[in-house]
């Protein structure tokens, strides 16, 4: 057996892809988080609830519509991105003109409602939603075994990670994004609609969260509590990332899953630690983080 | 956020009791009958849970009120301050009151030692970096061998206070927090209206000018930090040694989340705010307990209609109503 | 075109504008000279609706638009160039050249837009707006409203801080877009620079429209306008 470093080659090429994998979700999340934070300068607290939410509009959707994992791929980011609509112009645009921490207060009150009221309906054990057959299976890569379902996760991550990075850095839409995060006054006196467009940024931040959710649906079973156990983390990677970069969300997503897999390997005990002690050095060195720019 | 809901006080210029106004004085010789009188009428064990709340949110207040920062790990040292307090009564048979201290003191050391990472930054980077960094103390936690991980430390002791006094029976114990309560809340109030104090104040109206002035700001809010994360500590520690046990739940951001809103309800930055809070959101808890995740929702259904419509909580709204500060 | 009449408007508890009346008529420069904190930026700000706080009258062809948001007033066909000229760093020169969207027909095309300024056609594929030197700016927050076809452009102080070749290349500017059609409101500092291009100048103190001088008599009435101003 090929040995690296004194470990199995597949085992730490299985840690690897493990790593990447989670690495993917925390992309997806911190990049949610960001292009939101970005537009409304808030955190939203509730994107946890929010991805959880958007597993669980996959597995309604198949359970009662008999509607399969493809469509719920594109089904729900609408239908959740319709909700965080509804959240954004009833009940966060009340608070745009208040001290920003008022705003993460709504959406950590808002997390904690709907997580309560997911465990009331569907209890704490988690429904299970198969992988679909199109991505059932294994391939071997001649080093080690690849489960193509993992492997289309992170393909898809990455390819909805960068369109999203694209869309606001090279195009007019992305322009105008920019431009009202810099200066929303100046952009609403040019025309254009800023807070549609906030609302929009809310939707597309949070239909990002259900997509992920989507994707996790079969790899983790679908319960309520499955957005708080990647949502701490995601935190601290948008600290260490900094907060409000694209690029910089991406990157500290995938790269500390991978540091993270890697641990597991060498130092499991401290493989749910290893993020917060990234984030721990960065503070000291970097207190804006790898990527942050503005205080 | 600027928790400037106190009006200005119709007696605030000349500061009676402990540097009360008058009004202030009132409400807390009102507190103080309550807390001699309750327990004959009131379950101790429930007064106990809600003092030893009351004051951690008044620990906390102390950020979000007088420094302006929102903590959202203050868990950490809650939790901490509760298993060493926990792990040295039952294992180094301690005494209470020494174990109590020491689990205040790990609450502020490790404030001292989070602060420092913290400190610098402000708004909501220093929320965000508060929770994570006492995430990372929950993870520890789950590790460590010392914490009993899932099953936490248990069948803890309560032992004697100062050698003399057994604190088995309830009715000790809750002197022996009401002691504690009332010492932290005295503690907090001469904080404020120390010199020390002054400058926090100047701090969260202006920080380039306090800067300018020569002050270290970052030296004096990580001293209120280190402060409140000490009463923090403490508050944690009382309760693992009332309910004899310290578990997991103590560091949770579930536990940070209700501090916060416990502060909220009854108004940030007021004086008996974290009080009356700890009062409602207490009461709630345990009348809510046979409900399941009901309390979840109803905890973040309170935090939704404060942050919309009544973000002055309680107290905040009373005082301004009557114009004292309180 | 546009008629502002008894305008107040607030920043938080400090009041700004007392009452202030004017009117700019179609095709005209008209400059709005005063001191420092006579409420100049203010009157263009509340026109674009930018002010927290604002009351009276401000009618643009016609059209009420004192409680209308700031989109709504772009749309209805007024531009604003602000004294700090908002070039957006994250943007390229082209994307802030772009970014205003059209609102109605007879703006500029980019080739015009480019003949007016060479500079920018040079620039156009820096890759972040406020790379550009402040002369450069100014003609970049100029050109971009030029292209959207609202027809009154509101400047605030276009040559504050730049070099007198390019403080004449502005006043050319200014010249040929008033050939071309376009309305323009001036704030202005420099009277002298405001004499070159405006047919009329309105003066403001203490937050009021004090006096009107048409363009023609500015050299009989230097003596008043020394003591309005302070020189």
């Amino acid at each position: 057996m090929m040995m690296i470093f004194g470990i199995p080659a597949p085992l730490l090429f299985g840690q690897l892809l493990l790593g990447l994998i989670n690495g993917a979700f925390y992309a997806m999340l911190a990049l949610g988080l960001s292009i939101i934070f970005g537009m409304l300068n808030i955190i939203n607290f509730a994107h946890g609830a929010l991805f959880m939410m958007g597993a669980f509009a996959a597995w309604v959707l198949l359970h009662y519509l008999g509607i399969g994992y493809f469509p719920a791929l594109i089904l729900s980011p609408i239908l959740i991105g319709i909700f965080g609509i509804v959240l954004e112009r009833t009940l966060i645009s009340q608070l745009y003109k208040l001290d920003h921490l008022y705003g993460l207060l709504l959406t950590f009150g808002l997390a904690l409602v709907i997580q309560g009221l997911f465990r009331n309906y569907y209890g704490s054990s988690g429904m299970p939603y198969d992988i679909p057959d199109a991505l059932q299976g294994a391939t071997n890569l001649g080093f080690m075994y690849l489960p193509i379902y993992r492997g289309w996760v992170v393909i898809a991550a990455l390819v909805v990670c960068f369109s999203t990075w694209a869309i606001i850095e090279k195009t007019f839409l992305g322009a105008r994004l920019r431009a009202a995060t810099e200066n929303p006054a100046m952009v609403r006196a040019f025309g254009i609609n800023v807070p549609r467009l906030i609302t929009i940024t809310y939707a597309c931040g949070v239909g990002l969260a259900a997509f992920a959710g989507v994707l996790a649906a079969p790899i983790y079973s679908v319960n309520p509590d499955m957005g708080d156990n990647f949502i701490n983390t995601v935190f601290a990677i948008v600290v260490i990332g900094g907060m409000g970069s694209i690029l910089g969300s991406i990157i500290t997503g995938f790269g500390l899953g991978v540091i993270e897999g890697l641990t597991k390997v060498f130092y499991p005990q401290a493989s749910a630690t290893v993020v917060f002690l990234v984030m721990v050095i960065v503070l000291l060195f970097l207190p804006r983080g790898l990527f942050g720019k503005t205080a | 956020m600027s928790a400037s809901a106190t009006p200005v006080a119709l007696g605030a210029a000349r500061p009676g009791l402990f540097g009360f106004t008058r009004a202030q004085a009132v409400g807390f010789l009102l507190m103080l009958a309550a807390i001699v009188v309750l327990p004959h009428v009131l379950y101790p064990i429930f007064l106990m849970r809600i003092l030893t709340a009351a004051l951690f949110a008044c620990a906390f207040n102390l950020m979000i009120g007088y420094v302006g920062l929102l903590s959202f790990g203050h868990a950490a040292f809650y939790g901490m301050g509760a298993y060493v307090c926990a792990w040295t009564l039952k294992f180094w048979h301690l005494d209470a009151a020494a174990a109590i201290l020491l689990g205040g003191l790990t609450g502020g050391l490790l404030g001292l030692a989070l602060g420092y990472l913290a400190i610098r930054r402000s708004g909501i980077y220093f929320a965000m970096i508060t929770l994570a960094l006492a995430q990372m103390v929950y993870f520890f936690c789950l590790e460590a061998p010392f914490t009993g991980g899932e099953d936490g430390i248990q069948q803890v002791p309560r032992g004697t206070a100062f050698g003399i006094f057994p604190l088995h029976q309830d009715m000790a114990m809750y002197w022996l927090v009401a002691g504690i309560f009332i010492a932290g809340f005295l503690l907090i109030h001469r904080v404020i209206h120390s010199p020390f104090g002054q400058v926090l104040k100047a701090i969260r109206e202006n920080e380039p000018r306090a800067t300018s002035l020569g002050y270290r700001t970052m030296h004096y809010k990580l001293i209120a930090f280190v402060i409140s994360t000490f009463l923090s500590g403490i508050a944690g520690a009382t309760t693992s040694v009332v309910f004899g046990i310290a578990t997991l739940d103590g560091v949770t951001s579930a536990r940070s989340g209700d501090v916060v809103l416990t502060t909220l309800v009854g108004g940030l930055g007021t004086v008996f705010g974290p009080v009356v809070g700890a009062i409602v959101t207490t009461s709630m808890e345990n009348y809510l307990a046979q409900f399941g995740s009901w309390v979840t929702v109803t905890q973040g259904a309170v935090f939704v209609v404060c942050v919309l419509a009544f973000r002055r909580g309680i107290v905040g709204e009373i005082a301004a109503k009557l114009r004292l500060s309180l | 075109m546009l008629e502002v009449k008894d305008l107040n408007a607030w920043y938080g508890e400090s009041h700004v504008l007392h009452g202030a009346s004017f009117e700019v008529r179609e095709g005209e420069v008209v400059t709005l000279l005063g001191r420092n904190g006579a409420g100049k930026t203010t009157t263009m700000k509340s026109i674009m609706g930018l002010v927290p706080r604002r009351q009276g009258s401000i009618r643009y062809r016609g059209a009420e638009l004192i409680g209308a948001p700031p989109e709504r007033i772009a749309r209805a066909g007024i531009a604003f160039c602000p004294e700090e000229r908002a070039i957006f760093g994250s943007l390229s020169v082209t994307e802030n050249l772009m970014l205003p969207p059209v609102v109605a027909p007879g703006g500029l095309d980019v080739a015009t837009i480019y003949e007016l300024f060479p500079n920018l056609k040079e620039r156009a594929s820096t890759a972040h707006g406020t790379k550009l030197s402040g002369g450069e700016q100014q003609m970049l927050a100029i050109a971009r409203i030029l292209r959207t076809g609202a027809k009154l452009l509101l400047l605030d102080e276009p040559t504050e801080g730049l070099a007198p070749v390019i403080v004449q290349q502005i006043g050319r500017t200014i010249r040929e877009i008033k050939k071309r059609g376009f309305t323009v409101l001036l704030v202005e500092q420099n009277f002298r620079f405001a004499a070159t291009v405006a047919d009329r100048h309105y003066v403001m103190e203490h937050g009021q429209v004090v006096d009107m001088i048409p363009n023609h008599l500015l050299e009989s009435s230097m003596d008043k306008l020394h003591e309005y101003l302070g020189v």
